[in-house]
């Protein structure tokens, strides 16, 4: 995609406005840089990602999908990010089931003074999709509808 | 365009679908979309192709205008979003620029000036998220392209909202009559509201009705307390209703509903004209709580002459005549006949729609420390030694400990009893331990001139004005002897009570002989704080069981229930200065939203399409704030919404959805972030003003 000669990975990121956006902000004040590789959505909170949607980036094309909220016990919202955190862990057993490594999916904490740190989890999530290199499963595998029909198991 | 619009020189403008010459009603939304990119100087613009960016937008689907200024917050940037949504029509606008969080609010406002929605307005931030954190070039411009492509497929989905209005009750509830609820009432009900004061003991006061003189100036505590207890009693706009609690708390902020139940005081205070007679006749003698003990009361008894209201109260629990008759002698001396056995039980209900909790603390209790003697009549609590100096006290401000009544000639205070000891007690520095012992040696001192006073201490937490230097004041001129050292073991020995101890600045062992110990027990909740706390529907209560403000630095009096505030202790250990500052504090927050014409809310919440819902009641629990209540389907409480949607990512049949921030929303957001973008076309008409 982006020039040059290696695979260049897509993310997206859904980042809590509290928290995570604000922590992006940040590396952008304080001029930190990171490859350019991420697109941010900006969300109220990282519990209220639901899983359909990291499906569907997957299914739109993306090699990897952050999702950024407030450290545990930070939650502007008290308790969102505890949920985040479980989701996550049962999307990351159901994305090999459709072919997608689990380390495609990163939920990180990172809170509003963390600008250093959102731009060091940038730049090592780009590091690792490189390393992983595209997904290798069709999107039609993944192809969730709002009728709520499971996705196609795609080779075991 | 007029002459004011500034240097437009680096202004490309570019209008695809030009306005119809006569308009017509816009029936749908983000159609008719315009893009504004931001140079910020050379922040954006120093490595971002704007010029291209705005390029890219023009052709984009629903955009029908696109152009770049160098500052988009200037007067003359405002304007030119103002006339392009005027000339061009336009229904929704994405202004590429700086992070929402900088000028959201200004580009909304400017919209709105002009007739477009505020929440037709959304921001790219193409600064913070792209110019400031890549290099110059190709790549920083095709990700501002994405970027404000995929704030260009939000906005099309946005939908004009009005924000969440509602009317509230100008009343409000301050739950515990210590200084600090005693401050928020005056404070609150002085700006012209009603005030609920609701105590759970027969007399408002609190803690501070109980102690001699307080630090650093050594007011008579009570003589700078009673006044305003008195202006309690007699303000026309506060109620006051002792001897209740309050039993259930219901509703959202402006409109909750309380329900109190008050115990009967078994007699009418109109009536009652304190002669105290009742108390004299009653054959019942129990522990006075007032003097923590160290006296005795009547069955019927008024806690202190100042008592408000004054009046004499009859303690169900202990009197002998209220079931079965067999008493009444009380009854029978009373004058006035002011004491009335058929008094019950009430239930007031309330609607306010403000609430102050100043629910204070209590002592931990000393048989918490068994290597103390705690059992010991003359090892005490820094509150009985409070009633040993006071005036009103026992001793009638005589010095004399508890078990024969002798004049102690040595005193040692131990300080951090049960704080600051994470393993086995509370982890927590009761911050005004320190102040207060230095009080009790110095008036200890000035009572008993040739005793001896010693104070074990950890460190010395003196941070108040004048706290320092009445420290030094009792250490130099009191000649209050100063250990510092924890004390391992208290323990009597005849008609003395040994103190084991270690002096740990030269490293030894001390033992001294007292004749009084006072342990400055840390300051803990009160008790039933967490039943409130239940009341509340929101774990607000903190590890060590205060109440839990809703931001430690910035939000110190509110909780994270909207209207519920705090004062006081019950926020955690504090003294009489810190406990009116908070009590003036939360009567400014009560008053600010009681004076509100009507309460807003921001419409980006969560709703339910009925539909859909087919009432499996995942959604509810989930909701940190109790907005959604299950009926057949799940219904949400517009004004308790925070807008997390927490409940949407749980909801399995798609029923509930963010207002501006729908699954078909974001799933055009998520295509228009990977789409790359294509070469950049020179057809494009191009149209100055």
């Amino acid at each position: 995609m982006i020039e040059g000669d290696g695979f260049e990975p897509k993310i997206v990121a859904f980042l809590c406005r509290w928290c995570s956006y604000a922590g992006a902000d940040l590396a952008g004040t304080s001029r930190l840089k990171y490859p350019p590789n991420i697109v941010p959505i900006r969300v109220p909170c990282s519990g209220g990602v639901d899983p359909a949607w990291v499906l569907r980036a997957f299914e739109r094309g993306a090699d990897g999908v952050l999702i950024g909220g407030c450290h545990p016990g930070d939650c502007h919202y008290i308790s969102g990010n505890y949920k985040a955190r479980r989701r996550t862990v049962l999307l990351k057993k159901l994305l090999p089931q459709v072919g997608i490594e689990p380390e495609r999916l990163r939920l990180e904490w990172i809170s509003a003074t963390e600008g250093q740190r959102f731009a060091r989890v940038v730049t090592e999530f780009v590091e690792e999709l490189k390393a992983l290199g595209p997904i290798e499963a069709s999107g039609d595998a993944l192809r969730v509808t709002r009728d709520g029909e499971s996705p196609a198991p795609r080779g075991g | 365009m007029s002459p004011k619009s500034g240097d437009t020189s680096h202004e490309t403008r570019i209008v695809r679908n030009p306005a119809p010459r006569h308009p017509s009603p816009v029936t749908r939304h983000g159609d008719r979309i315009g893009v504004f990119i931001c140079h910020c100087g050379h922040n954006i613009a120093g490595a971002v192709d704007v010029k291209r960016v705005a390029e890219e937008l023009s052709r984009y689907p629903g955009v029908v205008f696109s152009t770049n200024y160098e500052y988009m917050c200037s007067d003359p940037g405002q304007g030119l979003i103002k006339r392009a949504i005027r000339e061009h029509r336009l229904n929704a606008v994405v202004v590429a620029a700086c992070s929402p969080s900088m000028h959201e609010a200004t580009f909304r406002r400017a919209a709105s000036e002009v007739g477009l929605n505020p929440y037709l307005v959304e921001c790219a931030n193409i600064r913070e998220h792209c110019s400031w954190v890549h290099d110059p070039g190709e790549e920083a411009t095709r990700k501002a392209i994405k970027i404000t492509r995929t704030m260009v497929e939000k906005v099309k989905g946005d939908l004009p909202l009005e924000p969440v209005e509602v009317s509230h009750v100008e009343k409000c509830l301050v739950v515990g009559g210590g200084i600090a609820g005693i401050q928020a009432a005056l404070d609150v009900a002085e700006a012209g509201f009603e005030v609920i004061l609701v105590e759970k003991s027969p007399t408002i006061g609190g803690h501070m009705a109980q102690l001699s003189e307080t630090f650093p100036t050594l007011d008579c505590s009570q003589c700078i307390l009673t006044p305003k207890m008195v202006e309690v009693e007699r303000h026309p706009r506060i109620h006051l209703l002792v001897n209740s609690e309050v039993e259930e708390i219901a509703g959202y902020i402006g409109n909750y509903h309380v329900r109190i139940r008050r115990r009967p005081s078994y007699v009418n205070p109109e009536l009652c004209n304190l002669c105290g007679d009742c108390e004299k006749v009653c054959p019942v003698r129990v522990p006075n709580e007032f003097d923590r003990g160290l006296s005795e009361r009547g069955a019927i008894f008024i806690p202190f002459p100042q008592a408000v209201p004054s009046t004499y109260t009859l303690d169900e629990e202990t009197c002998l005549g209220i079931r079965p008759l067999i008493c009444g002698k009380c009854a029978e001396v009373c004058e006035p006949n002011a004491i009335d056995f058929d008094m019950s039980e009430e239930i007031i209900e309330e609607d306010v729609g403000a609430i102050i909790i100043a629910t204070g603390y209590d002592l931990y209790e000393t048989a918490a420390l068994p290597e103390y003697s705690p059992q010991d009549p003359d090892v005490i609590d820094p509150l009985q030694f409070e009633r040993l100096l006071s005036a009103t006290g026992p001793t009638r401000g005589e010095v004399r400990r508890p078990s024969d009544g002798k004049v102690p000639k040595t005193v040692v205070f131990i300080k951090c009893a049960g704080s600051r000891d994470p393993e086995l007690h509370k982890p927590y520095c009761s911050a005004i331990c320190c102040m207060y012992t230095a009080k009790h040696a110095l008036l200890y001192k000035h009572a008993v001139p040739e005793g001896r006073a010693i104070i074990f201490y950890i460190d010395i937490r003196a941070p108040g004005k004048g706290y320092e230097e009445f420290i030094h004041r009792v250490m130099e001129e009191d000649r209050v002897l100063y250990i510092r050292g924890k004390v391992a073991k208290v323990f009597r020995e005849g008609d003395k009570l040994i103190v084991w101890g270690v002096d740990t600045l030269s490293g030894q062992k001390v033992e001294v002989e007292a004749d009084l110990v006072v342990l400055a027990m840390a300051v803990v909740p009160p008790k039933g704080v967490e039943k409130l706390a239940r009341t509340l529907r929101l774990s607000c209560l903190d590890e060590n069981g205060f109440l839990k403000e809703a931001h430690p630095k910035l939000r110190p009096l509110e909780t994270l229930a909207g209207g519920i505030f705090i004062a006081g202790a019950a926020q955690g250990p504090k003294d009489i200065p810190q406990a009116v500052t908070q009590g003036s504090g939360a009567a400014a927050k009560a008053i600010a939203l009681l004076s509100a014409p009507v309460l807003t809310h921001s419409p980006e919440v969560a709703e339910v399409d009925e539909e859909l819902c087919s009432g499996c009641q995942v959604c509810a629990p989930l909701c940190p704030y109790g907005a959604i209540t299950m009926e057949e389907t799940a219904h949400v409480n517009e004004i308790l919404c925070e807008g997390c949607g927490t409940c949407v990512a749980a909801c399995p049949s798609g029923a509930l959805s963010l207002r501006n921030l729908g699954d078909e929303q974001l799933e055009s957001m998520v295509a228009a972030a990977l789409a790359e973008p294509e070469p950049a076309k020179e057809a494009v008409e191009v149209k100055g003003d």
